[in-house]
């Protein structure tokens, strides 16, 4: 793979890339089965996670993926950070690099904030989601994870349910599964679907209609109290409507289906409590695989900072 | 995936061999490696008989091929020796200064290496810094009891203290490049200078 220094959005990779990152996420696995869960690669670099908003797992998920790989960790929290106290995005950027970090892994609740700094500093940068727009290395995570619950991507058939709209989750996972030549559909709320027109992404009516459709990953999208101000519908009637009802549940085992869910669950809204115990819910593998292709991201990526 | 069987068609295109196709002059041909092979297993055979667990560990991607056909040999005499392949990649000291970074392989090492007698087998030996690398990797699957390092082809040129145990060929201080190609992942047995 060519020196590339930042990753923002999977759209933005070459095919080779993306194969390559996903290739190396199974021998970023493999290492945590050693009595020494540490690699020496980035011994050294120090990374910077930036979270402009909330999120636990995801910078979790980097922070675990960087000391594995042997890097210095620094943590920069919105509560206690001067951005609470005024300073712009352009002034953090400069006060990073005097630090000179080597990594930066940002989430922030505008799309495009990320290349901004990109474009700013030498460090690569990592988009850890912003805004609805994209969330690249959980589309490497999602694509990890069907790859090795059925050794390839490329033909399976994937059915995302749930505010796709402002889903920056949807957008790139959907990206990456159809890139590696995998079929995907949308379901949900009518006016939270963008139309086929825009996507080329087909549109499932009913569960009824996913159920013929014969998929073999279900992924359900949280719902994000968080970034709508008044809820569209009730909890009970989303549930009915578009959830993982223990009857549903019954004819997804019939059928031998897998569930995904990027998390934090909310149980009883996306997925019955029945659902997170059923035999191929693969949440806590996604978890697991989030750290060994994030590690795989870091790895393969070059800062400027090097030359 | 272990990589155990492997055989050409299972990796395509052969990786780490950009030479593939370019003419340059055999100094090794498939007779040379053969014999060369008879005599590293009666080595081993010889040298090992006392170790209570023998292990060979090749280095991705050419000495886990010379590994593979080190314990087959092996198996014939009667001694058993079980197989293990690392990527040392992650160990490397010049990560930094290398452009590419090609897709890092799967080690394989499916047993503790706590008490062994560990054979690391590489298909050249130049700097040492390979390995050095191996060495800090196998330490982190256990603490053998003795390790050594067995190489098809010594070019000279080191540049740490780290001398091979066994080497089956010399080429003492060769310029340009040395190519080792094995029929598993190169269609055939050579070795170009």
């Amino acid at each position: 793979m060519k020196p590339r220094k930042d990753l923002l959005t999977i759209e933005s990779l070459s095919d080779e890339e993306i194969h390559t990152i996903l290739e190396s996420a199974v021998a970023m696995k493999e290492i945590f089965t050693k009595s020494v869960k540490k690699v020496p690669a980035l011994k050294g670099k120090s990374v910077l996670t930036l979270f402009y908003e909330p999120s636990t797992r995801t910078r979790s998920s980097f922070e675990v993926a960087a000391h594995r790989l042997s890097a210095d960790v620094t943590t920069f929290t919105l509560s206690t950070s001067s951005v609470v106290k005024g300073e712009s995005v352009h002034d953090t950027i400069d006060t990073l690099m005097s630090m000179k970090m080597d990594y930066i892994v940002v989430r922030h609740k505008n799309s495009g904030i990320p290349a901004v700094i990109a474009r700013h500093c030498n460090a690569s940068v990592i988009n850890a989601g912003d805004g609805a727009h994209a969330h690249p290395s959980q589309a490497f995570l999602d694509a990890f994870t069907i790859r090795e619950k059925y050794g390839e991507v490329d033909g399976k058939r994937v059915v995302i349910i749930g505010d796709i709209l402002h889903s920056r989750v949807a957008r790139s996972t959907s990206v990456i599964l159809r890139r590696l030549g995998a079929q995907v559909a949308y379901m949900g709320p009518g006016s939270l679907v963008p139309p086929m027109a825009h996507t080329g992404i087909p549109q499932l009516k009913d569960w009824d209609e996913i159920f013929t459709w014969k998929p073999d990953v279900i992924y359900l999208l949280r719902v994000q109290n968080e970034r709508i101000e008044s809820p569209f519908f009730p909890v009970a009637d989303y549930h009915q409507a578009y959830g993982v009802t223990e009857e549903r549940l019954r004819r997804i085992d019939a059928q031998d289906i897998s569930i995904m869910h990027p998390g934090p669950v909310n149980r009883g809204v996306e997925l019955c409590d029945a659902a997170m115990d059923y035999r191929n819910c693969l949440v806590c593998n996604q978890v697991e695989n989030g750290i060994a292709a994030r590690m795989s991201i870091l790895y393969h990526l070059t800062p400027a900072t090097l030359s | 995936m272990p990589p155990w069987p492997r055989t050409a068609s299972s990796n395509s295109p052969p990786i780490n061999n950009p030479h593939i196709d370019l003419p340059a002059m055999p100094v090794l041909n498939e007779k040379d490696i053969q014999e060369a092979l008879e005599k590293w297993t009666d080595h081993i055979l010889a040298a090992a008989a006392q170790a209570s667990s023998l292990g060979l560990v090749g280095l991705i991607s050419h000495g886990d091929v010379l590994a593979q056909r080190l314990i087959r040999a092996l198996e014939l005499k009667g001694m058993h020796a079980q197989y293990g392949a690392i990527d040392i990649t992650l160990y490397r000291d010049d990560l930094d200064l290398r452009a590419a970074r090609p897709a890092l392989r799967s080690s394989y090492l499916p047993f503790s290496t706590d008490g062994m007698h560990l054979i690391l087998v590489d298909d050249v030996i130049q700097s040492g810094r390979t390995a050095r690398a191996a060495m800090e990797t196998i330490f982190e699957y256990g603490r053998p009891q003795r390790v050594e390092l067995h190489c098809l082809v010594d070019r000279g040129h080191r540049e740490l203290p780290i001398q091979p145990d066994y080497v089956a060929f010399r080429l003492e201080n060769a310029t340009g490049d040395v190519n080792v190609r094995l029929k598993e992942l190169d269609r055939q047995d050579a070795v170009h200078y």
